[in-house]
């Protein structure tokens, strides 16, 4: 039995049985591999995607549960989407696994609040871990995508 | 897309075949290098300009890189070496990632394809810097001939070959025909580090952050391959435990699942997904044999490691091994001087993503397409299970959602299982081993729960005269295919050689290494993970007991150790964090200073209490790392690295309860996050000496750091860890 999804403003038939978490539905049926799997209980952030507007774990959220929605991946940015530029700018990523979660909770964050305060990034971006620690670039990428006045820029003088 | 993957073309005779399960076994053949050994069967193609570099008729160059990249920016800095002596276009260098070949692409300071130890820019600096002024010695040769000048009079610049007084130029591209046919000079002249025009400068910055800001950067999680299964392992609760018996009926029932088979380190499920194989796996049922499985929990080991600090005699083959003596120390012993112990956990290194691997296998042939730390090991545990020569698995590098030392070890451990399923499936059909992050943080290889007992008597002037310091830790070298000689030194380093210690006169420094049943490994910094922070908040506690400000404790002894780099990164550090001025209101200082992989790092953390946590805001870091290559990726490395170091201080802790993991995944086992993560200022001191590590030295500075400022703080020293209690 198939379900109907919107992905990327695309509607699209799944066959995966309807308890599947969205998250392996994007990546092994769809080959939309930018949202990862970190941890599968909605506690990292690597699989955040948009379920009208709002960003979700699509890991923790089930095909049936998101069928009505309009799912937004990180493939539907085009990759100069003015968060993408700020991120290649401020060099954000290390080793880059949680970097589309990132980019689509701050997208979020943006649509929500497009000038975000220090609070603010706090609230929307602590449900996304780094392990190689960019979150200081991240911050400063969001100021700056968003034209809020950023911290000065991390110093490394010789 | 991904094409289909050709195999490796049957190569090894039956001899070879014998040859390399010899090897794989881990005999040593007289007169062969590690290099000889590791490549043994390898096949790979080198161009006109040596096998680091690539031109393309258009006159774009591509470096290989023969590290991984998982995070470090290696890619770049080792780009930028080859593009500086090249005298290339920045803008038209890109990075593609190098097959597994030992004979190629050894890290000159291990022997064996490798990365790790914050190594792969200070082994590859001369290497690709000949490289790179080699090719470009070439193209200047080229062109001499072709404009009939001497070569002495071209110039290169960005990528083109000019020479002025014809006033002709040509680009890398046009003269590639006859540069390519050139022999590359054996000892090309290197440039003077004075004319350096892209290293140290803002301009290098990573070559993937495009690419990982889209979704379109490969790893192996995201590796699709036709006809391709996805397996997962039911793994024992216990380390060392075994499959005694298995019930797949369930399993089997779970739709989309294709098989399940035992394996050595448990009972596998292959599906058509990711999600059919968790099914299957949560509906099978496994009974499991715990005869020989370690049953510890964490409070058992530590208090183990206690009563032996603590002077009970060890058992067996067990021994204290001294890391550092001098004169007599026993002054250490009386009543009143400093004493101290502190506790660490198990950490897991917990990296993004899971480990994970693709493997296809075809007989005796083998490839893996996964994020590989160390390609010449897990072609030589691959080539023990297929029986091949190692050099003959072909092993194809992706980017790896971080490491930080687990995806090397000396097991190969989820490689091996991996290979094994794929074996079992056979016929060269791919399969994915998907580990999910339940099984990662249960896996092991943690940074050893550790133990340290230090006692030191003072002088008049309050300086450390004698200075006993036992440390309980495991050894990390376990499984080593090199014999290990005396004591394993990556237990100790930080300790053993600190500038302290070398400004005691009397000092008695010991280290045990008791087996236990858990897998262990290194953890980013490796011995720094505990040696710094005792080392640094000992060093407070000492000044504090002195009256002494810790900067001014510290610069004494340093000159006293003649540890000159440590007082330059110290005196900078606190010059930059206006050290000698009050700290912003609510906010209270703290510093620490340590070296690792050639680099030292000081740091001066601004801490407050919020709800009786720390809070660290401002982290002003100064690192002496020799040339800085990528100034902004030096930066990028401290800021992460301290991240990762203050998570683990903070919150870090793997426990285990009668031998079982207690943490599962990241709702138990705590890391930092955003709003938690501190303000990182770098300052780079400025330096002649070849490059040393960056990727490592930035991790173990912070815990003492923080520390330190919670001593001024509340008067009490942090003596376990984490600083934070579950």
């Amino acid at each position: 039995m198939a379900t109907m999804l919107d992905v990327n403003g695309k509607a699209v038939a799944v066959t995966a049985a309807p308890d599947t978490p969205l998250l392996w539905v994007l990546r092994d049926e769809l080959q939309l591999t930018g949202a990862k799997y970190g941890c599968g209980i909605a506690q990292c952030g690597a699989c955040t995607v948009l379920a009208d507007g709002q960003p979700i774990r699509s890991c923790s959220a089930t095909v049936e549960m998101v069928a009505s929605a309009k799912i937004t991946t990180i493939e539907s940015l085009g990759g100069q989407h003015p968060l993408q530029q700020a991120w290649v700018k401020h060099d954000v990523p290390q080793c880059g696994y949680c970097q589309s979660g990132q980019i689509m909770s701050a997208v979020a964050l943006l649509a929500a609040t497009p000038k975000p305060t220090d609070a603010d990034i706090d609230a929307a971006m602590d449900a996304n871990i780094c392990r190689c620690g960019t979150y200081q670039r991240v911050r400063a990428a969001i100021k700056d995508a968003a034209g809020v006045a950023a911290p000065a820029a991390p110093a490394a003088q010789a | 897309m991904n094409a289909p993957v050709k195999l490796p073309q049957p190569s090894a005779t039956r001899r070879d075949v014998v040859v390399g399960a010899t090897l794989a076994g881990g005999a040593l053949l007289v007169g062969c290098s590690p290099a000889d050994i590791l490549g043994a069967g390898a096949r790979t193609p080198v161009g006109a300009f040596g096998p680091f570099i690539k031109i393309a008729p258009d006159g774009a160059v591509t470096v290989i890189s023969k590290h991984i990249e998982f995070g470090q920016g290696n890619h770049a800095g080792l780009a930028a070496i080859v593009a500086d002596e090249l005298d290339a276009d920045w803008s038209r260098v890109a990075v593609e990632q190098a097959p597994a070949n030992a004979k190629l692409y050894a890290n000159t300071m291990t022997g064996a394809q490798s990365t790790g130890g914050s190594t792969a820019i200070a082994n590859s600096w001369t290497q690709l810097r000949k490289a790179g002024a080699g090719a470009r010695a070439m193209f200047v040769e080229a062109a001499a001939k072709r404009w009939s000048v001497p070569a002495g009079e071209i110039s290169v610049k960005d990528g083109v070959v000019s020479h002025a007084a014809s006033s002709k130029s040509a680009g890398f591209g046009e003269l590639l025909a006859e540069a390519g046919k050139l022999t590359p000079p054996a000892d090309p002249k290197l440039k003077d580090p004075k004319s350096f025009t892209l290293i140290g400068t803002d301009r290098v910055r990573r070559k993937d952050s495009q690419a990982k800001s889209d979704g379109t950067a490969r790893f192996t999680q995201d590796v699709q391959l036709p006809d391709m299964l996805v397996a997962m392992v039911a793994h024992p609760p216990r380390f060392g435990g075994k499959v005694k018996s298995f019930d797949a009926t369930e399993a089997r029932k779970a739709a989309g699942v294709v098989d399940v088979f035992k394996i050595p380190t448990g009972v596998a499920v292959v599906a058509k997904t990711t999600w059919a194989a968790k099914q299957g796996r949560d509906a099978l049922k496994v009974e499991w044999d715990e005869a020989k499985a370690e049953t510890r929990g964490s409070e058992q080991i530590l208090a183990e490691y206690k009563a032996l600090a603590g002077g009970k005699a060890p058992e067996g083959k067990l021994k204290w091994q001294a890391f550092e003596t001098r004169g007599d120390a026993s002054a250490a012993d009386k009543a009143g001087v400093f004493e101290a112990t502190y506790d660490f956990p198990f950490l897991a290194h917990a990296a993004m993503e899971p480990m994970n691997c693709v493997a296809q296998v075809d007989g005796n042939k083998a490839k893996l397409t996964f994020g590989s730390q160390i390609p010449s090991v897990d072609q030589l545990n691959t080539a023990k299970i297929v029986l091949n020569l190692p050099g003959a698995i072909e092993i194809e590098t992706l980017f790896a959602g971080g490491s930080f030392g687990r995806r090397s070890n000396f097991q190969s451990d989820y490689v091996v299982e991996c290979v094994h399923i794929a074996k079992k499936v056979g016929k060269g059909r791919p399969v994915k081993l998907v580990w999910t992050r339940e099984d990662d943080m249960a896996a092991g290889y943690f940074r050893p729960l550790t133990h340290h007992s230090v006692r030191v008597a003072t002088d008049k002037d309050g300086y450390p005269s004698a200075w006993k310091h036992r440390i309980v830790t495991q050894s990390l070298l376990k499984g080593s295919p090199i014999p290990s000689k005396g004591l394993d030194e990556t237990t100790v380093e930080g300790a053993k050689g600190s500038p302290y210690l070398k400004a005691t006169p009397n000092v008695d420094a010991q280290a045990i290494l008791p087996d236990i049943g858990v897998p262990v490994l290194w953890w980013r910094s490796v011995g720094a993970t505990h040696t710094a922070f005792v080392m640094e908040h000992t060093i407070d506690q000492l000044a504090r007991r002195a009256n002494k400000d810790p900067v001014e404790y510290r610069r004494a002894l340093y000159r006293k150790a003649g540890a000159n780099r440590h007082l330059t990164v110290l005196d900078l550090a606190a010059e930059k964090a206006g050290w000698t001025t009050p700290a912003p209101a609510g906010w209270t200082r703290g510093v620490a200073v340590h070296e690792c992989f050639g680099s030292v790092v000081a740091q001066i953390a601004e801490v407050k209490l919020v709800d009786g946590a720390p809070k660290v805001g401002r982290v002003v870091t100064a690192i002496d790392c020799g040339v800085a290559i990528s100034p902004n990726q030096i930066a990028a490395q401290m800021e992460g690295g301290t991240c990762y170091g203050l998570s683990a201080a903070l919150y870090g802790a793997i426990t285990l309860k009668d031998g079982k993991v207690e943490q599962s995944n990241f709702d138990g086992y705590r890391v930092l996050r955003n709003s938690e993560a501190p303000s990182v200022e770098t300052y780079i001191v400025p330096s002649g000496t070849a490059p040393s590590g960056v990727g490592e030295p930035g991790t173990p500075v912070i815990g003492p750091a923080v520390a330190n400022a919670l001593l001024v703080l509340t008067g009490k020293p942090t003596l376990s860890q984490p600083i934070v209690k579950a």
